[in-house]
C-alpha cells in the first residue's frame, strides 16, 4: 500500500465473477470442451467458424445449427512470445500466443502454445491441445497446446570390456612409468606415437621401441562447450600435439591456460600426476601445460 | 450533407504521470480554450468519449460533467469509446440541420491502473478474456502477422518521438534504445508511454463556421468501419475496415498532406498507411502520433484535431485524421479535412 496518505488504492472486483449465460451456440462449443472435444459451427455458407459465433461475421447470417468435430491437432497462422508471464496468462513460465487453424476449421483459434523451445515456434508449426485436468466447460479446458510429436528419444547402452594387449599394452606401461613409448619405422623414417608393431604406411615392422620427450607442440585445436568426464570444466581444450622427434600428432587436453590463450605453435608439455598415483593408464597426464618457451612456426 | 467544419481544437499537456487532477480539473482547461477561441459558451449538442474502466468507476463521465456548465440542462451524449466517435455522433447530430455547433472532447487518465491489463476486460468474455490475453500479447500477434522489417519499425518510433519532442503538448522521450522485448516481437520502445490527457473540438456548420474560424477545416468525409472482434476470424496482415472506412471516406479523392494516424504501435502505421493507400508525398503523424503520446480516450480525437490544426494554420490544405478502437485495430474511422 501507498505511505502517502494523499494516495489511495481502489480496486474494481465483481465478487464471485459475473454469471454469463452463454447462449446455444457458445454453450455447445463448451458443453464439448467439457468432453474434450473441440467443435466448430457450419455458417449458411458451410465454413466452419472455430470457435462457435452465432452469427456469421462474413454475411451476419445467423449460423447453422450444424456442429463438426475438429481438431484436436492445428497449424499457427502467428504468434507472439511473451518472457515475462502476468498473472493472468494461462501459464507461469516462458509462452507463446497463438492463433491456430485446428483441422476442419476456416478459422483460428487464439491460444497459449508451451514450443519447448522459442525457436521452434514458426507460422505452419502443428499443434495440439493439452487438456486440464476437470474439463468444467470453460475455454481454459485447454490448457494450451504443445508441438506435434516429429521425435522421441530413445536409449541406446550396451556395455563393453576393453582389454590392452600388443602395441597398445607396451605404451601403456611406458605411460605407467612416465614416458610416451613410440616407434621408428626404419624404411620410411617416420616416429609414431603411441607405440605400434608395424608402420601404417609401408607395413613393415617395428620391433623396437623408442622413448621420446614429453614436450611438443600444439599443431590445431578445439574449445569444447559440452562437459567431458576428463576435462576439468567447461569449456575446455583439446588438441594435436606434436611430441618432440615425432611425425604424427597425438590428442589430449590443454590445461593451466586461459582456453582463449590456447594458439597453434605454442610449445606445452605433459603434466604427469605424482608417481605414488600412476597407473597403466592415459590418466596419468592430467593435460599438457604451456612451458613459456617462444612458439614455434607450423610447416 | 450539411457543410461542417473543426473550427477551434485544444489540448492538454500530456503527462505521463497522474498529476493528481480530478477529470473534470483535467477537462475544464481545453473546454474553457475552445470556448474561448470561438466566442461560445453553449453548444447545440455535446458528445464525449471515455472509458470507465480507466478510472475503475462507473459513469465517471457523468462527473466529467461538472467541467462544462451543464446547467441549465444541455442536450448531450456520450460514447464508451474513443472521443473520435463522439465527433462522428456529433457530425451526424449535425446532419439533422436543427442546430449549428457542437461540443467534442474525449479524456483519459492511463495512470491510474494497469492499461495493459485493463485492456483485457474489453474482449470478449467467453473466449479471449478468461486467457488473459493481454494489449500488449494481442497487439504482438498482429506485429507478427505484419511481419515488417524492423529497422521500419524502429524508424517509426525515432522519427515519432522527434516529432514528439517538437510538439510542446507530447511527451519528452529520448531516442529509442535497448533492444528489450515487451512481448516478442513488440520491443519496449515500440510500446505507446502511458500518457493522462484531453482534447476538446469544436465542430460548426455552414456560416457559423465561417465567422468562428478564418481557416475552418471542413470535414468532407467521414466515416468508420468495423471487423470481426474475434481475431482468428480475421487477417490481421491487413486492415479491412480501415481500408472500407477511407474509400467510403474519400481519402484517395485528391492528395493528402498530412495524415495523423492512431497507430499506438509501430506496425500499426504500416498496415493502416497501406489502408488508405498513402503514399510518400504524405506526412504522417508530424505531432509524434501516438508514440509520443497516447492519452487513451482522447488519442484518436488528437490525431483529427492535429489534421484539422495543420489547416486551421494555413500548412495545408488537405489532411486526414484517422481513429481506432478495440484489439488489433478492430474498427477505424477515417475524417477527411480540406480548407
Amino acid at each position: 500500500m501507498p505511505s502517502d496518505p494523499l494516495v489511495a488504492q481502489h480496486v474494481l472486483e465483481f465478487p464471485g465473477g459475473y454469471t454469463r449465460t452463454t447462449g446455444p451456440v457458445i454453450g455447445r462449443f463448451l458443453s464439448e470442451l467439457r468432453a474434450r472435444r473441440i467443435v466448430g459451427v457450419r455458417t449458411a455458407e458451410g465454413r466452419v467458424l472455430v470457435p462457435p459465433l452465432e452469427y456469421d461475421p462474413a454475411t451476419g447470417e445467423p449460423v447453422t445449427g450444424e456442429y463438426a468435430e475438429v481438431g484436436p491437432a492445428g497449424t499457427v497462422t502467428t504468434w507472439a512470445w511473451v518472457d515475462e508471464p502476468l498473472d493472468a496468462h494461462p501459464l507461469d513460465r516462458p509462452f507463446a500466443w497463438a492463433l491456430i487453424r485446428l483441422d476442419g476449421a476456416d478459422t483460428a483459434l487464439v491460444h497459449a502454445l508451451d514450443p519447448g523451445d522459442p525457436k521452434a515456434l514458426k507460422a505452419g508449426m502443428r499443434v495440439w491441445p493439452v487438456w486440464r485436468d476437470r474439463p468444467t466447460g470453460h475455454i481454459t479446458d485447454i490448457s494450451h497446446f504443445v508441438p506435434e510429436v516429429t521425435k522421441i528419444v530413445s536409449n541406446v547402452r550396451a556395455e563393453y570390456r576393453l582389454q590392452a594387449g600388443g602395441a597398445l599394452r607396451v605404451f601403456l606401461a611406458g605411460i605407467e612409468r612416465g614416458v610416451f613409448l613410440g616407434g621408428r619405422c626404419e624404411r620410411c623414417q617416420k616416429v609414431y606415437v603411441p607405440y605400434r608393431l608395424s608402420c601404417p604406411e609401408c607395413g613393415a615392422a617395428i620391433p623396437e621401441t623408442l622413448e621420446l620427450p614429453d614436450t611438443g607442440t600444439i599443431t590445431t585445436f578445439a574449445i569444447n562447450n559440452l562437459p567431458d568426464p576428463r576435462a576439468p570444466q567447461v569449456p575446455f581444450v583439446s588438441a594435436y600435439i606434436l611430441l618432440d622427434t615425432t611425425d604424427i600428432p597425438l590428442i589430449a587436453l590443454i590445461g593451466d591456460v586461459p582456453v582463449h590463450a590456447v594458439r597453434q605453435g605454442m610449445r606445452v608439455r605433459a603434466v604427469w600426476v605424482p608417481e605414488s598415483e600412476r597407473t597403466a593408464s592415459m590418466a596419468n597426464v592430467r593435460w599438457f601445460a604451456p612451458t613459456g618457451e617462444p612458439d614455434v612456426e607450423l610447416s | 450533407m450539411r457543410e461542417v467544419a473543426i473550427v477551434a481544437f485544444a489540448q492538454t499537456r500530456h503527462t505521463a504521470h497522474d498529476t493528481g487532477l480530478t477529470e473534470p480539473e483535467l477537462i475544464a482547461p481545453v473546454i474553457d480554450e475552445v470556448k474561448e477561441r470561438t466566442g461560445l459558451t453553449r453548444f447545440g449538442f455535446t458528445c464525449s468519449g471515455s472509458c470507465d474502466y480507466l478510472a475503475g468507476a462507473p459513469f465517471s463521465f457523468v462527473s466529467a460533467l461538472d467541467a462544462l456548465a451543464a446547467w441549465p440542462p444541455i442536450s448531450e451524449s456520450h460514447v464508451e469509446m474513443d472521443g473520435a466517435w463522439a465527433l462522428y455522433e456529433a457530425w451526424v447530430r449535425l446532419q439533422h440541420g436543427d442546430v449549428d455547433s457542437a461540443l467534442v472532447y474525449g479524456f483519459g487518465k492511463s495512470s491510474l491502473g494497469d492499461l495493459r491489463t485493463i485492456m483485457t476486460l474489453q474482449l470478449d468474455p467467453y473466449y479471449l478474456a478468461p486467457l488473459g490475453l493481454d494489449q500488449l500479447s494481442y497487439a504482438a500477434l498482429q506485429a507478427n502477422a505484419v511481419g515488417a522489417d524492423r529497422k521500419e519499425l524502429d524508424e517509426i518510433v525515432r522519427r515519432s518521438r522527434a516529432d514528439g519532442r517538437s510538439n510542446p503538448y507530447a511527451l519528452d522521450l529520448p531516442e529509442p534504445d535497448g533492444e528489450d522485448f515487451a512481448v516478442r516481437p513488440l520491443k519496449r520502445t515500440d510500446v505507446p508511454p502511458l500518457t493522462d490527457g484531453a482534447a476538446a473540438i469544436v465542430l460548426a456548420t455552414g456560416d457559423l463556421a465561417r465567422r468562428l474560424c478564418a481557416n475552418p477545416a471542413y470535414v468532407t468525409g467521414i466515416a468508420h468501419r468495423t471487423e470481426p472482434h474475434y481475431l482468428g476470424m480475421r487477417d490481421l496482415a491487413r486492415s479491412v475496415s480501415a481500408a472500407d472506412a477511407a474509400r467510403a471516406a474519400g481519402v484517395g479523392k485528391g492528395p493528402v498532406e498530412v495524415a495523423e494516424l492512431h497507430a499506438q504501435f509501430p506496425h500499426e502505421e504500416i498496415l493502416l498507411r497501406r489502408a488508405l493507400e498513402l503514399g510518400g508525398d504524405t506526412r504522417i503523424n508530424p505531432s509524434g502520433g501516438p508514440l509520443a503520446a497516447n492519452p487513451v480516450m482522447a488519442t484518436g480525437l488528437i490525431r483529427i484535431g492535429e489534421a484539422a490544426r495543420r489547416i486551421h494554420d494555413g500548412a495545408a490544405n488537405r489532411t486526414v485524421g484517422h481513429a481506432a478502437g478495440g484489439p488489433c485495430l478492430q474498427q477505424n474511422l477515417v475524417t477527411v479535412l480540406e480548407g
